[in-house]
């Protein structure tokens, strides 16, 4: 393995880690400040890569897809805060874990009912389709432009949370609902507009991820598990938590997925290297999150406040 | 499509019909993978199936057909229980499609237990070709290796000197690599098994490409095969390493790739661009009834019912002879996609084809390139003990 | 604290109707020439066991296990793979289910049990997920197509390949489990278990630890699930690495939750609900997962006392009109 290879799968990991964060900002923000766990982020995912994926095909334009992209998820998902999600902030997770796992179920049928199973082909745009030399490598430029959002959302949210009022609002309702309600703060509205956020940026993902990945039904959970474990590693609530978390958990999965099979060729036969690489590598994330909670439960980079 | 009167129907006649002699109706059973990610190969299959029975007015074997469709959502334990539902309490004649490979291993102790006619329109997995063949089971689609050991013998006919391998790391990724290992013999660079439903090849592409390879041969199904072909024409090696497939770039896939699988190569019984008069007829009918065009899926469908309705004819009413009316009725029929007989083992004994989608008029098409393997029969048929 | 099954005449009557009626199935679908039915319900059998098993972690114990398919694909493979190299003695079978789902159930809740809440569901989910992907790999024993199980379980004479004695077994089973717990609710164990549920600072300040409560509970609960495993494995001779998905732990989660969360008969009428839904929907629809996801919705909206807690409501519901506080407490 050539180091010019190995900084291009470094490269590779950043992009995947940055796609995560994409999702795990919005989750960790839902989860971490109102205490509930949203199996459907990753139908609010779907609904924004279909968005952009239908809004891509019938105007040519992709900035208008990703607008489109987050305005459908927002809407989808204001109507379920509203309806549905509202109503069990008071609730146990397991409630929590219920009602998201219905919803799941319930989009992706609803998804294949109305689109069918075919998957929708998203193309790159044309100004990202090329690439650029790196390293003796041509690497895909429409995957710095998802370093680029990724980059953009982080520091976009960080300056949300901690430079402005509204994430000051937001942070003190996290730590006492009632007190903040008492001054005069409308919590519901609070909650639901924080809610609508992270629906937002999982719609964003969406779109980004669209012209890498096919857009079908079910294409959330595979995406949604991994979240989940970014989640948990980074600490849940903390933004940078799930920043940091995101990165090393891209990086660990796509280095791990290349070095492990070329390691375990040195101390094994190649045929039981070459079938325990890939399955010791798919683990790998997992036994992470597990080495992880085992030593430090409270995550990576807890949120300050230590929930 | 109306499932619940069907079934009433189909109770009615069962209850009516207490004897095993000459039956009213022909009950078939249809079970495919009509959800999930590979809904649109189960769904594929189903149209097939069901045009050929609609050009037979309905019937098969010359008696009016019931058909019950089922979705065994790609679960081996799904598949189980429908079949059972399908043997025990419908009891039906036959039952086509049965999904993927690990559909059709869950099922098989049932179906060999009971010897319904199973007709396999999507697997022929390395077992039942051999050791464990069975004689009321066929497939209609290909012996798993098939493919791959065409697109072997096509690389190593066009000199191909070094061939970079990948595949999901289950039981088909391993054996299509080996299918096409036995007819490759040039130098294998690298076998890569990925995850499966792994959404992100940038990895293996960066390693890929610094193999520097001749050619790439894949196996990546549905949604994986859309991945990986466009992720790798974003790099931009589309057009530039050859790309070498199976069951990737077909006409499920097709559709959402569009231009990144322009100069792709790969190998199957049957693409809509073979050139035979039932071919020329079956797609028409399908594009005009279906709005798309049919993939090797719906071939295999299409062939399924044609063969179980002069199958049937030949058994004229005896379940016991059906196996063998099944078995005789392959050679004799007519197939999309060329000559066709089944094997000893009940495999299919076929030409595979080759076939390069090239861009035309701006869309992408898919042209036949050559005959690989022709008449070929798969290398487990020795070990099956069926006369 | 409410004993959910006390106004009934007889807190055992809806156990014990459950228990009638299964007992009769294999009468009444011989006399009606349908044997199907009888693989049908041993099914339900079966995830009435592990929803059971779950009940135990989860309803007495608080412990939302997401990864609990993971003992029941334990099971199944605890049969496949000695039957794979030629082992069909039902007690060797046994034996090595029992013994590999405890210890892993032993590990998983160690390391699990250090976290709690949300993180407690992730590393359970994960264990389930890492299982999955080790059978996934394993070329030589089926991998992602499944293992066909060569040779059935044989108890003496008895082989469980056969349905009629795979559901007389399944039915002992789900018998002695049903009974088991419900004795637990009032034995010392059980008592204990549920106070670390409710207020493990409590229990810990009384000199018991709630920490190890929980996790022989679910060492307990796992070594239920793999036996509910290898019923499942000789009921359709095959194992496969799909029964670990973490939907399949989802759809046990839902069982427990739509029959009766800590109840005793919840778990039986939550799967026999489940299970008999989804066939009723199948045969409607072929979308009928757009039906039952919002139904799920819905009982989780409406509250978690499920099936057996709207039963008990019913004839204190009739006789006074105040609301009824259930006090069974947060899980």
């Amino acid at each position: 393995m050539s180091a010019s290879l190995l900084l291009v799968q470094l490269l590779n990991g950043l992009q995947y880690g940055v796609l995560l964060f994409l999702l795990a900002a919005g989750l960790t923000l839902v989860f971490g400040i109102m205490s509930f766990v949203n199996l459907a982020h990753g139908s609010l995912y779907m609904v924004g890569a279909y968005a952009a994926a239908l809004t891509y095909g019938a105007t040519g334009s992709f900035a208008l897809a990703v607008l489109a992209a987050m305005g459908a998820a927002l809407f989808v998902g204001l109507l379920l805060e509203l309806t549905i999600v509202s109503r069990l902030y008071r609730r146990d997770h397991l409630d929590h874990v219920l009602a998201t796992f219905g919803l799941v179920m319930f989009f992706n049928e609803l998804v294949r009912l109305v689109w069918g199973p075919q998957p929708l082909f998203v193309q790159v745009p044309e100004v990202l389709a090329g690439t650029v030399q790196l390293f003796g490598f041509n690497y895909p430029s429409y995957r710095f432009a998802i370093i680029a959002v990724g980059l953009l959302v982080a520091v976009g949210s960080y300056w949300l949370i901690h430079k402005t009022r509204l994430g000051m609002l937001i942070r003190a309702g996290a730590q006492n609902p009632q007190l903040v309600g008492a001054l005069g703060v409308n919590i519901g509205l609070l909650n639901a507009m924080l809610f609508g956020v992270g629906a937002m940026l999982a719609g964003l993902a969406g779109a980004m991820a669209g012209p890498l990945l096919s857009v079908q039904s079910g294409m959330g959970e595979p995406v949604l598990i991994t979240t989940l474990v970014v989640i948990v590693i980074g600490g849940i609530g903390s933004v940078n938590g799930a920043l940091y978390a995101a990165l090393i958990v891209g990086v660990v999965d796509t280095l791990g997925r290349v070095l492990l099979p070329l390691v375990l060729r040195q101390v094994a036969e190649r045929s039981v290297a070459d079938a325990a690489g890939p399955a010791l590598a798919s683990m790998l994330v997992y036994l992470l999150m597990a080495v992880v909670l085992a030593l430090r439960p409270q995550g990576l980079f807890p949120a300050r406040r230590g929930r | 499509m109306n499932r619940s009167n069907t079934l009433r129907a189909t109770a009615l006649a069962a209850a009516l019909v207490t004897s095993a002699v000459a039956t009213q109706a022909a009950t078939i059973g249809l079970m495919a993978p009509l959800s999930g990610p590979q809904a649109l190969v189960g769904q594929d299959q189903v149209d097939g199936f069901m045009l050929a029975v609609e050009q037979l007015g309905g019937k098969l074997g010359g008696q009016a057909a019931t058909i019950l469709k089922e979705d065994d959502q790609l679960k081996p334990e799904v598949g189980q229980q429908i079949v059972r539902k399908l043997i025990d309490k419908d009891k039906v004649d036959a039952i086509v499609g049965l999904s993927f490979s690990n559909v059709l291993m869950g099922s098989l102790p049932r179906l060999a237990e009971s010897g319904v006619v199973a007709i396999a329109t999507n697997a022929g997995p390395s077992p039942i070709a051999g050791a464990q063949c069975k004689a009321n089971i066929f497939s209609m689609a290909w012996q798993n290796d098939g493919a791959a050991e065409a697109m072997g013998k096509f690389a190593q006919d066009r000199g191909i000197k070094r061939v970079y391998l990948m595949a999901p790391n289950y039981q088909a990724g391993k054996d299509m690599l080996a299918g096409f290992k036995r007819f490759y013999k040039g130098e294998v660079v690298d076998e890569v098994y990925t995850q499966v439903n792994q959404p992100d090849y940038s990895a293996e592409i960066a390693q890929l490409q610094s193999a520097k390879p001749d050619a790439v041969f894949v196996f990546y199904p549905g949604g994986m095969g859309i991945n990986f072909v466009k992720q790798m024409s974003q790099a931009g090696l589309g057009g530039k390493l050859p790309l070498y497939s199976v069951f990737t770039v077909d006409g499920t896939t097709l559709p959402s790739l569009g231009d990144t699988a322009a100069g792709a190569i790969s190998a199957a019984m049957y693409d809509a661009s073979l050139d035979t008069p039932e071919n020329r007829k079956f797609v028409t009918a399908f594009e005009a009834k279906y709005k798309r065009t049919p993939s090797l899926y719906a071939a295999a469908g299409f062939d399924a019912a044609n063969v179980l309705d002069l199958g049937l004819r030949k058994a004229g009413g005896d379940p016991k002879k059906l196996a063998a009316g099944v078995k005789a009725a392959g050679g004799e029929f007519k197939s999309v996609r060329g000559p066709f007989q089944f094997g000893k083992n009940n495999m299919p004994v076929q030409n595979y084809y080759a076939f390069e989608t090239v861009r035309a008029g701006g869309k992408v098409a898919t042209k036949q390139i050559g005959t690989p393997l022709a008449a070929h029969a798969d290398s487990y048929a020795a070990l099956c003990k069926l006369p | 604290m409410t004993s959910l099954t006390s106004r009934l005449p007889h807190p055992a009557v809806l156990p014990l109707l459950l228990f009638a009626g299964f007992a009769a199935v294999p009468f009444v679908a011989t006399a009606i020439g349908q044997p199907f039915w009888i693989s049908f319900f041993a099914r339900i059998l079966i995830y009435a066991i592990a929803a059971s098993a779950l009940n135990l972690a989860l309803g007495y114990g608080g412990l939302v296990s997401f990864g609990h398919a993971l003992f029941m694909g334990l099971g199944s493979y605890a049969v496949a793979l000695p039957a794979f190299h030629g082992i069909a003695s039902g007690w060797v079978h046994l034996a090595l289910c029992i013994v590999a789902s405890s210890l892993i159930a032993l590990g998983v809740g160690a390391i699990s049990l250090r976290t709690s809440g949300m993180a407690f569901i992730m590393i359970t989910l994960a264990f389930a997920q890492m299982g999955y992907f080790l059978l996934v790999s394993l070329k030589q024993y089926g991998g992602d197509d499944g293992l066909p199980v060569a040779a059935t379980s044989q108890f003496g004479g008895v082989d469980l390949g056969s349905t009629l004695p795979l559901y007389a077994a399944a039915f002992v089973v789900l018998a002695l489990v049903t009974w088991w717990m419900a004795k637990l609710r009032a034995a010392p164990f059980g008592m204990a278990l549920r106070g670390a549920r409710q207020n493990a600072r409590r229990i810990n300040a009384i000199g018991l630890e709630a920490r190890r409560l929980q996790l022989v509970a679910f060492v307990i609960s796992g070594a239920i699930s793999g036996v509910s495993g290898l019923l499942l494995a000789n009921l359709n001779a095959f194992a496969s690495p799909s029964s670990l998905a973490w939907t399949v732990s989802g759809e046990l989660i839902v069982m427990v939750v739509l029959g009766g969360i800590g109840t005793v008969a919840g778990p039986v009428i939550g799967a026999l609900v489940f299970l008999g839904l989804e066939e009723v929907l199948k045969g409607l629809t072929e979308h009928w997962m757009v039906i039952f996801g919002p139904l799920i919705v819905v009982m989780a909206l409406v509250g978690r006392r499920g099936i057996v807690g709207l039963i008990d409501l019913w004839p204190r519901a009739r006789r006074s009109s105040t609301p009824v506080v259930v006090s069974e407490g947060g899980a």
